[in-house]
């Protein structure tokens, strides 16, 4: 045996100890649980959302295996109507808000107070509630399948099939109580996440020195905290109507169903930035890190995604064009679609110009960000291509569109995770990931989610519409979704060779050290995994990337344990409370209008005892 | 052509054998590159709505080839030149370059305004009111089949649309029910089918129009393309253009009808027809049978399909379909051996009675 391999074995069992020191409880599996149910540890809520991310991504990707296989073949019949309506529901519901938003989540949770120096969010204890209402609200929506009555009136819930009327079963119930209780979560969540960048940033961290996955993160707080209360609207006058028969949305009792498309686009446009921004403040970190150059225009990207995410404000009816608006109303959101694609454009230029004049190394995380580059542009132009509204008649809820929107939130949102995974996970583990499976996962992703997506733009452009459970064999578009159901496949096969990925490295990855991409931001000053507070002292950060500086300092020497900061105590008070509130919003499936006040009552004591638990116990001088 | 053919071979998993997905590669180049797309959007050289839309999605279409050349070459220029070698120096850490960042903003600046001019200009001319020689035909859209209204004309049809070329037609579209879309891809763009509502201050009900010209005689399909209900992917939809004169022999036709010779089949269908639950929902002009819930059966022997799209039009699946339609399409209405979709209950019909009005209504012809 050579002294390198000894002298890594060593260094692989001192990442082990610590790592598990960090993880787990001394005095067992019990403690251990105990010890995750009731963390306030951004960290460890940042891994939670993230496994609980991974899980709901193998639920809405077993659903969309299951309508590819029903739509192989013209006139299949491997599943009824019913299901195939119930999986593209669910999928579509499952994906964007029990996947690619707490997966982003994930990484906002764990990575944000890292580059900004901070030892937690500013509310650790909210952010407990913030995931356990999501957990809540993600388990009782997927419990719909148990009961045989999953939603199946489509991710967009367009009025008035979802009134009384029309889908009578508990089926959209499920959905609207659903993500009544994920929205309360994002709210949560996005106020603590402003709150912290505002006001935990390190000494002389200014707003322009922040790294853009940061002001990414920012920004799509902002943009949470303005539409969440949107839908919240939409949903309550919907569960008005489903729960106490008013009439909000139908249309023989004076209500208007378009109103529902307005509300639930006010929100759905800006949730499409929430779901992509993460990703591009992702990106701008690989690819200035693996090019080993500083982001190309770095004011200008920031500004970018601020005034995206303003713009997305103004754009929603260009999802309405069919709905008969009038010539008026189709051509200023015509213009306002087509302006916010410049400062989309605008990013990746800037990102190319980046990488040009660099030193560009092909990890797995700057494939899958190159992988981002190429396949998103492509969501990109198609999207312009439904931005001219007269050309949205033909394509709007078509198969193409089915293949832009894949192209847009798995080319541009899921990549930009996936490359986020590859970029982070040696911070939070302190392994590496395996090069090797990353490189087989992003070819197996590459040309599993070409070959399903492509083929949707030619199924789309002759003529098949979407969220039909089956097509005649004389639409001659049967070659084009075999095509797809085979890409699917090797899609799901992709996803599993990276959770494969994801636990072999976490055990057997090779030790990662502190900084193993030699990147320039905050979080790779401290240890790999970091220590519980982060940082031994908070480091003074005078530029854009402090650790390319020759001038920056910082302790790394992990404290001992007298000397450690006092963080805030466990509580399991988070968790109750959000029982609480997904009780109170479940209990209304009775439709008696008392009942919910249990749950209300629940929350109110779990509310009133939480507030009087001390943040800080002093454990330490307790124990001294 | 229909779409419940029976293919037993193909269904479920079994069709994960070596040999199909041979034939989809092969057939996948091939299609590619053309073959009969009945709905295709891009081959709609039938009306002036179909074309207009067309020559801007191509205008589209090619800018966005050429940002897309741009960003690809750049791209493999950039990973080609600038990768990672042994040796290599740190790169330098520029920061930026104020006077290039604003020419691409500019650059696309000015792209998005070439696209968008013709755009608003196509948004206007398409939703240009029609002439007052239009030919109206109210649509409304119901869960999961059309109807169709000539009110000048005083015909009344369903899920096939007559149509003369070379006359604008003005369809005026609302919905029994849920939100539909009607779309024809050769025709041209869809438009959704909203509820009936009043709009305020009285000013009438809301309807969406689609006014086109259809050029060339011939049948086109298409299908209800928002998201209904159950039975969204069964709800079918063809156009019949005909030019003016049969067009006119076919209002002609159905505005007189056909009675069946007496002691036939297909009179004692008649006579089972009118005297049974039948015309609570169905009415076939010029009769007693005048329900207005379910589709018109004026002339329904003439028609290609029965149930939207659903089947070929013959005495079978004529009988097959009042037997028990909901084989064919899940949650439909009209009951058979079984309750309807609305809770209507079994018509109770036996075999004789039902293929007795099997005759009855494929001799409406």
């Amino acid at each position: 045996m050579t002294d390198s391999t000894a002298s890594s074995k060593a260094e692989s069992a001192g990442v082990r100890s610590a790592a598990v020191e960090l993880y787990t409880d001394p005095r067992g599996f019990g403690a251990t649980i105990w010890s995750w149910i009731t963390t306030v540890d951004h960290k460890r809520i940042g891994i939670m959302y993230g496994a609980a991310a991974l899980f709901f991504l193998l639920i809405g990707g077993v659903e969309a295996l299951v309508m590819r296989i029903q739509l192989a073949v013209p006139q299949n019949d491997f599943v009824d109507a019913e299901t195939f309506n119930q999986m593209f529901t669910m999928h579509g519901t499952t994906m964007i808000f029990l996947v690619a938003m707490p997966m982003a989540v994930a990484f906002f949770n764990y990575i944000v107070p890292l580059q900004i120096g901070a030892r937690d969010v500013a509310f650790p204890r909210l952010n407990a509630l913030s995931f356990w209402v999501f957990m809540f609200g993600g388990l009782y929506l997927n419990s719909s399948f148990l009961f045989n009555a999953a939603p199946n009136a489509s991710w967009v819930g367009y009025a008035n099939l979802t009134s009384t009327q029309f889908s009578p079963g508990p089926n959209v119930d499920f959905w609207v109580i659903g993500l009544s209780i994920v929205g309360v979560s994002s709210l949560i969540g996005a106020i603590n996440f402003i709150t912290t960048i505002i006001n935990l940033r390190a000494p002389s961290l200014t707003l322009m020195r922040l790294p853009l996955f940061t002001w990414m993160t920012f920004v799509t707080s902002w943009i949470l905290v303005t539409a969440i209360p949107v839908i919240a609207v939409a949903l309550i006058f919907l569960a008005a109507d489903r729960f106490f028969a008013t009439n909000f949305f139908v249309p023989t009792a004076g209500g208007d169903p378009v109103l529902w498309q307005h509300l639930f686009w006010i929100f759905g446009h800006p949730e499409v930035y929430i779901l992509v921004l993460p990703s591009f403040g992702i990106m701008s970190e690989v690819v200035a890190t693996f090019s080993r150059k500083p982001l190309f225009g770095y004011p200008i990207v920031v500004y970018a995604g601020i005034l995206i995410g303003f713009i997305g404000w103004g754009v929603w009816s260009h999802h309405m064009f069919t709905t008969g608006l009038g010539p008026i109303a189709d051509s200023f959101f015509v213009a306002s679609t087509m302006i916010i694609a410049i400062p989309t454009g605008v990013k990746i230029f800037n990102w190319l110009a980046t990488m040009w004049g660099g030193s560009i190394s092909f990890t797995s995380a700057m494939l899958f960000g190159i992988g981002l580059l190429a396949i998103f542009t492509i969501g990109g132009l198609s999207g312009i291509m439904h931005a001219s509204a007269p050309v949205d008649l033909q394509q709007h809820d078509s198969y193409f569109v089915v293949a832009h929107f894949h192209y847009t939130i798995v080319g541009g949102a899921m990549t930009g995770l996936f490359a986020g995974f590859y970029l982070w996970f040696p911070k939070v583990t302190g392994r590496l990931m395996s090069e090797t499976l990353g490189k087989l996962h992003f070819w197996t992703f590459i040309i599993g989610f070409n070959l399903t997506f492509f083929p949707m733009h030619f199924a789309g452009l002759f003529g098949m519409p979407r969220r039909v459970f089956t097509y005649p064999a004389e639409l001659n578009v049967a070659g084009y979704n075999m095509a797809s159901t085979i890409g699917a496949f090797i899609f799901g096969l992709s996803s599993l060779i990276f959770l494969w990925n994801l636990w072999r490295s976490a055990f057997r990855g090779a030790p990662a050290g502190t900084n193993p991409w030699n990147a320039g931001t905050l979080e790779w000053a401290t240890s790999s995994p970091p220590p519980h507070y982060n940082f031994a002292e908070i480091p003074e950060v005078k530029s854009r990337d402090p650790l390319w500086s020759s001038k920056f300092r910082v302790e790394t020497k992990p404290l001992s344990h007298d000397e450690e900061p006092i963080m805030p105590s466990p509580s399991f008070w988070p968790i109750l409370t959000a029982f609480g509130i997904s009780l109170t919003w479940i209990l209304v499936m009775t439709r008696i209008w008392w009942v919910p006040l249990i749950g209300l009552a629940v929350t109110a004591i779990c509310v009133y005892s939480w507030a009087f638990q001390p943040e800080f116990r002093q454990a330490r001088q307790e124990q001294g | 052509m229909i779409l419940l053919g029976d293919n037993p071979g193909e269904r479920g998993l079994r069709f994960l054998n070596p040999v199909n997905i041979l034939v989809l590669v092969l057939s996948l180049t091939i299609v590619a590159c053309g073959g009969d797309h009945p709905q295709s959007t891009i081959d709609p050289a039938t009306s002036d709505f179909g074309p207009a839309i067309q020559n801007l999605y191509l205008t589209v279409f090619w800018w966005a080839m050429l940002i897309l050349a741009v960003v690809w070459m750049v791209l493999a220029y950039v990973l080609i030149r600038f990768r990672a070698r042994p040796g290599d120096p740190e790169p330098k850490k520029t920061h930026g370059h104020l006077g290039l960042e604003i020419g691409w903003t500019i650059g696309a600046a000015i792209i998005v305004v070439v696209i968008t001019i013709p755009t608003i200009r196509t948004v206007f001319r398409i939703q240009a009111p029609a002439g007052p020689d239009a030919l109206i035909v109210e649509v409304v859209g119901h869960q999961w089949w059309w109807e169709f209204r000539y009110p000048a004309e005083g015909v009344v049809t369903a899920n096939e649309l007559h149509l003369p070329v070379g006359r604008t037609v003005d369809l005026q579209m609302t919905s029994a029910d849920v939100i539909h879309s009607f779309w024809i891809p050769r025709f041209g763009g869809k438009r959704d089918l909203n509820p009936w509502v009043r709009e305020p201050n009285d000013r009438g009900p809301k309807i969406n129009r689609l006014t086109f010209t259809v050029a060339e005689a011939g049948v086109y399909l298409g299908q209800c393309a928002e998201f209904c209900g159950l039975a969204h992917g069964l709800m079918g939809l063809r156009a019949i253009a005909e030019p003016e004169a049969d067009f006119q022999a076919w209002v002609q036709s159905m505005n007189s009808p056909t009675v069946p010779d007496s002691g036939s089949l297909a009179d004692r269908g008649r006579e089972m027809f009118m005297t049974s639950t039948c015309i609570a929902c169905h009415a076939v002009a010029g009769t007693n049978a005048r329900g207005v819930l379910g589709p018109n059966l004026t002339r329904m022997g003439a028609r290609m399909t029965i149930g939207a799209g659903l089947l070929e039009n013959t005495p079978e699946n004529v009988a097959a379909w009042i037997r028990n339609p909901a084989e064919f399409k899940p949650g439909v209405k009209m009951p058979g051996i079984a309750e309807g979709g609305g809770g209507l209950p079994p018509t109770g019909l036996s075999e004789e009675q039902i293929e007795a009005i099997a005759a009855y209504l494929s001799s409406l012809r």
